[in-house]
């Protein structure tokens, strides 16, 4: 096969670019539903056929991070006139805030476990990715094949060991336990790109560095890691976009402490089911973290992405 | 700097030895050669002089002291990897004062070496360029001013000009001998190409199979090969080879080649058996009333001189003869090989006989 040489032609030039505007719209639009949904009315949010030109209200953030009673008169008279925009949101709906929600815990747990599990793994899987690729390491390639090996099912088929493991462990419902859990699901994947992107860095830098006077541990952490940045960052973007979005253990293992965003925003909607506002604001802001994430690194993920293939 | 001595040093990876039993001396301010065909281990060797790689047996001594266990950043050497190893986060400057900050020498400081240093190698100009874009001339010598700027005891060098064009070659290597004259620093320099150990080399060890063959000077070498894989690894064509049977007694100085009688230096070996004559194709001149008989096979022009294809009733025989010399493809000429210059070799071992002729060097190296 052979790859033409000679400069695309107009035509094909926008043939291309309404295939990729075509694509992005069509990978955009869920997104935008959401975003939108989440600034709707609820009655708006349900309306069938859907409203496309609506009048936005922050009610479903409002709902999201508020608790809130329906309000009799006397309660009414015993608050007084709203103080804040917020209550003046809950009031129109004869409603009076009773509290702070839980979605900001939940959302905070979500952040400690996902960037937890995340720096956990590239911690231990950096290192052994060096081991593998630069020392002479027993039964190496027996090694790297069970390390993959423990990929090789979905996670969630050893669910119940798993669970009753954590119970005998003290650890169901603790932000190390579901830390070390991710750390584990991802390791395998991401020693094996690390060591991809590690075996790619010629050695002789750190001999270069060696015999400048560093020691092994200072030209691996002077030498190797800058140079293995662009491999560190897309594994970091893989194990975090897998640990931010974990729902099944999530929600056979946490319940409250630990409790991670992820099965938390079903049940914003509320006992008569209709809050899907709330429920759209709440995956609205957990999009952000991932995407904010993968923004500051994406430098790195051209590269990164397509596993070294493309040179710079 | 430094004279640097191996003695009996061995290298196995597993069961493969990649290096056996080296013993030679480079002497302080040497331009040192290490010369061999692909995979005879000259980058094992130099590795293990570095301290990259440790010996499994034998002794390396830098000034006397014995170093084969030590750690590399111990060994105050410096070394200059085939591959240049530029770090590519780094820009030039910083390039060249790595090695200066890793021993702790102060910024300025180190700033006003790395100065000096551009200006010998002419690269002040791009100091602050990042080294991604460095044309392989400009690498080269970004190389060499992280060796040099620490002033090392030595500098090894694993075929630095491998990764250069040919054109450029030609230009570094004289570049790198004047930089070597200038500093007048030790350096082991690895190569395959027997031209470039020949034009650079003060001395040059030949290896083969992890087995020094010979080490001493380029000249000695080229003209009293110790071995046959020697004689035939230097020098373009190589020296020929025409095997003939014999006995050859101590202090003889002739051999029989058929019918033919030929002189060769007073032997201090005897032998019996499968010989080798060895003869270098300039030392072979065409004489139409010489007895030892040859047909041209082909003729190669080169200017001043032609290479002439021979076959005779011992072998083919290469002979460079000058160009006004007239022959033709199918003539039979007679040959005559300079008696002063012939080595003799036992065709089972590799060996050469020692004569009058090669003894000094052999008895040397
Ligand atoms: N780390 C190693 N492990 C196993 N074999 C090696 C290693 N390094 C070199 N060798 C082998 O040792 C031999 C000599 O290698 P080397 O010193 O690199 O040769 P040269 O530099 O002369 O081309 C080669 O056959 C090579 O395959
Ligand atoms: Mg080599």
């Amino acid at each position: 096969m052979s790859f033409s040489v000679t400069e695309p032609t107009n035509g094909t030039k926008w043939f291309a670019g309404i295939l990729v505007v075509a694509y992005a719209v069509i990978t955009i639009i869920p997104l935008l539903w959401i975003i939108a949904t989440g600034l709707k009315s609820p009655a708006d949010s349900i309306s069938y056929p859907p409203v496309v030109v609506f009048e936005p209200t922050l009610e479903g953030y409002v709902n999201l991070f508020t608790d809130r009673t329906r309000a009799t008169e006397d309660m009414l008279e015993e608050a007084g006139p709203p103080q804040t925009w917020y209550e003046e949101i809950a009031r129109e709906r004869g409603t009076i805030i009773s509290g702070p929600s839980r979605y900001g815990e939940r959302f905070l747990n979500s952040v400690i476990i996902g960037f937890g599990s995340t720096a956990l793994c590239m911690i231990l899987g950096t290192a052994a990715a060096y081991a593998f690729s630069r020392f002479r390491v027993p039964l190496k390639d027996d090694l790297l094949f069970f390390i993959l090996s423990t990929r090789m099912m979905p996670p969630i088929a050893v669910a119940i060991p798993i669970f009753l493991m954590f119970r005998n462990l003290g650890l169901n419902d603790t932000h190390l336990g579901m830390i070390l859990l991710y750390t584990a699901v991802n390791l395998s994947l991401s020693v094996w790109l690390l060591k991809g992107f590690i075996d790619e860095i010629p050695i002789e830098y750190e001999e270069a560095a060696l015999i400048d006077g560093y020691t092994r541990f200072q030209a691996f952490y002077k030498v190797v890691l800058p140079q293995a940045a662009t491999g560190i960052a897309s594994t970091a973007i893989f194990c975090l976009i897998f640990a931010w979005n974990e729902y099944a253990f999530a929600v056979l293992l946490t319940s409250g402490t630990a409790q991670t965003a992820p099965p938390f925003i079903p049940n914003i909607i509320g006992v008569n089911g209709k809050d899907w506002p709330a429920v759209a604001a709440g995956a609205t802001i957990f999009l952000v973290p991932v995407m904010v994430f993968t923004v500051l690194l994406r430098k790195h993920l051209l590269r990164g992405i397509t596993f070294g293939a493309v040179r710079k | 700097m430094a004279q640097i001595r191996i003695e009996h040093v061995r290298k196995e990876f597993g069961a493969f030895t990649a290096v056996q039993s080296s013993s030679f001396t480079i002497e302080d301010g040497e331009f040192f050669m290490l010369l061999g065909p692909s995979g005879c281990g000259k980058t094992t060797t130099l590795r293990m002089m570095a301290g990259l790689e440790l010996p499994t047996s034998g002794e390396i001594y830098i000034d006397g002291e014995e170093v084969g266990m030590k750690p590399a950043s111990q060994r105050d050497i410096a070394f200059v990897f085939q591959m240049f190893a530029l770090y590519p986060h780094l820009n030039v400057g910083k390039n060249i004062s790595y090695p200066l900050i890793s021993q702790g020498m102060p910024q300025a400081q180190a700033k006003k070496k790395v100065g000096e240093i551009a200006e010998i190698l002419g690269i002040t100009d791009i100091l602050n360029k990042p080294v991604g874009g460095l044309s392989g001339g400009d690498r080269q010598r970004v190389a060499l001013g992280r060796a040099i700027v620490r002033d090392p005891k030595a500098f090894f060098m694993d075929e630095p000009l491998g990764a250069l064009d040919a054109e450029f070659r030609e230009h570094m290597s004289e570049e790198l001998r004047a930089l070597h004259d200038r500093m007048n620093a030790t350096t082991v320099y690895v190569t395959h190409d027997q031209l470039e150990a020949m034009q650079m080399g003060d001395k040059i060890v030949v290896m083969n199979h992890g087995v020094v063959e010979q080490f001493g000077v380029p000249q000695n070498i080229y003209d009293w090969p110790a071995t046959k894989f020697v004689a035939q690894f230097i020098g373009s064509p190589p020296m020929n080879f025409l095997d003939f049977r014999g006995m050859l007694g101590v202090g003889e100085s002739k051999v029989c080649l058929g019918e033919a009688e030929f002189e060769v230096p007073r032997m201090l070996d005897g032998a019996n058996g499968d010989l080798t004559f060895g003869v270098r194709p300039e030392h072979i001149k065409l004489d139409d009333a010489a007895p030892y008989r040859g047909q041209v096979s082909a003729v190669e022009y080169l200017g001043t001189t032609q290479i002439i294809t021979l076959d005779t009733s011992n072998g083919t025989v290469k002979a460079r003869v000058a160009s006004s010399d007239k022959v033709s493809v199918g003539e039979r000429v007679g040959l005559r090989f300079d008696p002063r210059t012939v080595s003799i070799f036992n065709a089972d071992t590799g060996h050469v006989l020692k004569s009058e002729a090669n003894e000094g060097v052999l008895n040397h190296g």
